[in-house]
């Protein structure tokens, strides 16, 4: 009995951490999208962008602003975002980065909780997403996080809703495929927050796997929830090494 | 154990046991069987309308069948590239083996994409507005299942 399980055990420990190639959804854009996120003057995530900036140099009602603790933040948090979702040290949590910056928020400027897909909370995680732009995703996905990971990857892989489909028949099987106007990607995720045409807005990745969820008639998790958090985690290991493309374009 | 308590005892699991067949029985699908790749007679004895399973198929909210297939229409702005082209479907099916395909593709692949259209049994996280309730009705896969077979050019 132990022995079979060694041995597989040591096979998963030493599978390459992505076995298979997997591309960002950005190459997935017609010829014509892709031009317009890739310009600046044209990408309108890029105004969230700005706005982070501003906020993130504002000092609030008590406390400091962010920019008092995190100085230079081109050069200081550049390559922060791709290490998230991470396990918080003092409370063994899974945060991604909306719900680092919501932390420091509270606890650093005692300031309430902007709240997810607030235009503020949303501003701030596209501005910092931003600063890891090019950057190689490299969650970790062992020790703490690793309990995290296999949940994330077991919710990817198991069939739900009422179309009875998991996110790995379409992100995997179907690749390259047509749902109705949509080219399925890979599920990657790395450029968001995006602005999706279909929103006309810039949305969180959680809003996201909330349209897929709905997409298959699944019950749709909260903003933030421990499923989503999970998911996304994995969705980050999956991807890893691809870069960091946020402000990206979707349909 | 004297018989009289054995007998009460027996008598409140019999209880349990009919509620939990009528508890099943309210939330139950019609039944049908299944005979090779075949459901051969109608769900429920429906009798199926072509014009209303070509506008199911169509529509984004009941069928959304076109979100995976191409359909019958090449008019038809974004249709899928998933699932087999649906012209020609009633040439190369019988109404018996389309229907089983509809009501439940996974009885011939396990793996399949193609959504189980009249089936609650072993189904994980539905949203609540379709807890309890097979994607398409009765008398809907009929009306769906009648189109498909009218679909005979290739
Ligand atoms: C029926 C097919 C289908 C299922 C099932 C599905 N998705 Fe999607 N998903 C799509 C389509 C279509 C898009 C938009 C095109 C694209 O980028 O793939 C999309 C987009 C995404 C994106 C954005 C990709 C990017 O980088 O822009 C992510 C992330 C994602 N899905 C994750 C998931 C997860 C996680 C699940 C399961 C909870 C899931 N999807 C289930 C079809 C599906
Ligand atoms: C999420 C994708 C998806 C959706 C939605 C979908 N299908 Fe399918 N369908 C498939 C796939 C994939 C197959 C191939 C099944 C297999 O071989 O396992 C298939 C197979 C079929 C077949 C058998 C075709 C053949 O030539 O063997 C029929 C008939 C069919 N679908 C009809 C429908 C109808 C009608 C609807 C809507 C009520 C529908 N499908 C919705 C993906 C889909």
């Amino acid at each position: 009995m132990r022995l079979p399980l060694l041995l597989i055990g040591l096979f998963v420990a030493l599978a390459p951490a992505g076995a298979e190639e997997i591309a960002s959804g950005s190459s997935f854009l017609s010829p014509e999208m892709r031009r317009q996120q890739d310009d600046p003057n044209r990408n309108p995530a890029w105004f969230w962008v700005d706005q982070g900036k501003e906020l993130f140099a504002q000092k609030p009602a008590t406390g400091q602003a962010c920019l008092g603790c995190h100085a230079d933040p081109a050069t200081s948090l550049r390559g922060a975002a791709v290490r998230y979702p991470q396990v918080d040290g003092a409370s063994g949590k899974l945060l991604n980065l909306e719900g680092r910056i919501e932390q420091c928020r509270v606890e650093r400027q005692q300031q309430p909780a902007f709240g997810y897909e607030s235009a503020e909370l949303l501003s701030l995680t596209t501005y910092l997403a931003s600063l890891s732009r090019g950057q190689p995703m490299s969650v970790r996905t062992d020790g703490p996080a690793q309990a995290y990971y296999e949940a994330g990857k077991a919710f990817y892989e198991r069939r739900q809703g009422q179309l009875n489909l998991s996110c790995k028949q379409c992100h995997d099987g179907l690749v390259g495929q047509k749902l109705r106007g949509d080219t399925i990607s890979y599920g990657a995720g790395t450029g968001y927050p995006a602005y999706r045409l279909e929103w006309n807005s810039v949305g969180s990745l959680h809003r996201r796997l909330r349209a897929c969820s709905l997409g298959v008639r699944a019950s749709q998790f909260d903003y933030g929830s421990p499923e989503y958090l999970a998911l996304e985690l994995y969705l980050a290991g999956r991807a890893k090494g691809l870069p960091g493309e946020t402000p990206a374009m979707r349909r | 154990m004297p018989t009289s308590r054995r007998r009460e005892r027996f008598a409140s699991r019999a209880g349990t046991i009919v509620l939990a067949l009528l508890a099943t029985q309210a939330g139950a699908l019609e039944s049908y069987r299944v005979v090779a790749d075949t459901i051969t007679a109608p769900l429920g004895g429906k009798i199926g309308n072509v014009a209303r399973g070509a506008a199911l198929v169509r529509d984004r909210e009941r069928g959304n069948c076109l979100i995976c297939h191409h359909g019958d229409d090449p008019a038809e702005p974004f249709q899928g590239s998933i699932g087999p082209p649906l012209r020609g479907v009633g040439a190369r099916l019988d109404t018996g083996q389309i229907r089983l395909r509809l009501v439940d593709m996974s009885r011939l692949n396990p793996e399949t994409v193609m959504p189980p259209y009249f089936r609650i049994e072993n189904m994980r996280d539905v949203a609540p507005a379709y807890r309890g309730q097979p994607a398409l009705s009765a008398q809907e896969i009929e009306d769906v299942v009648s189109y498909l077979a009218s679909l005979k050019a290739q």
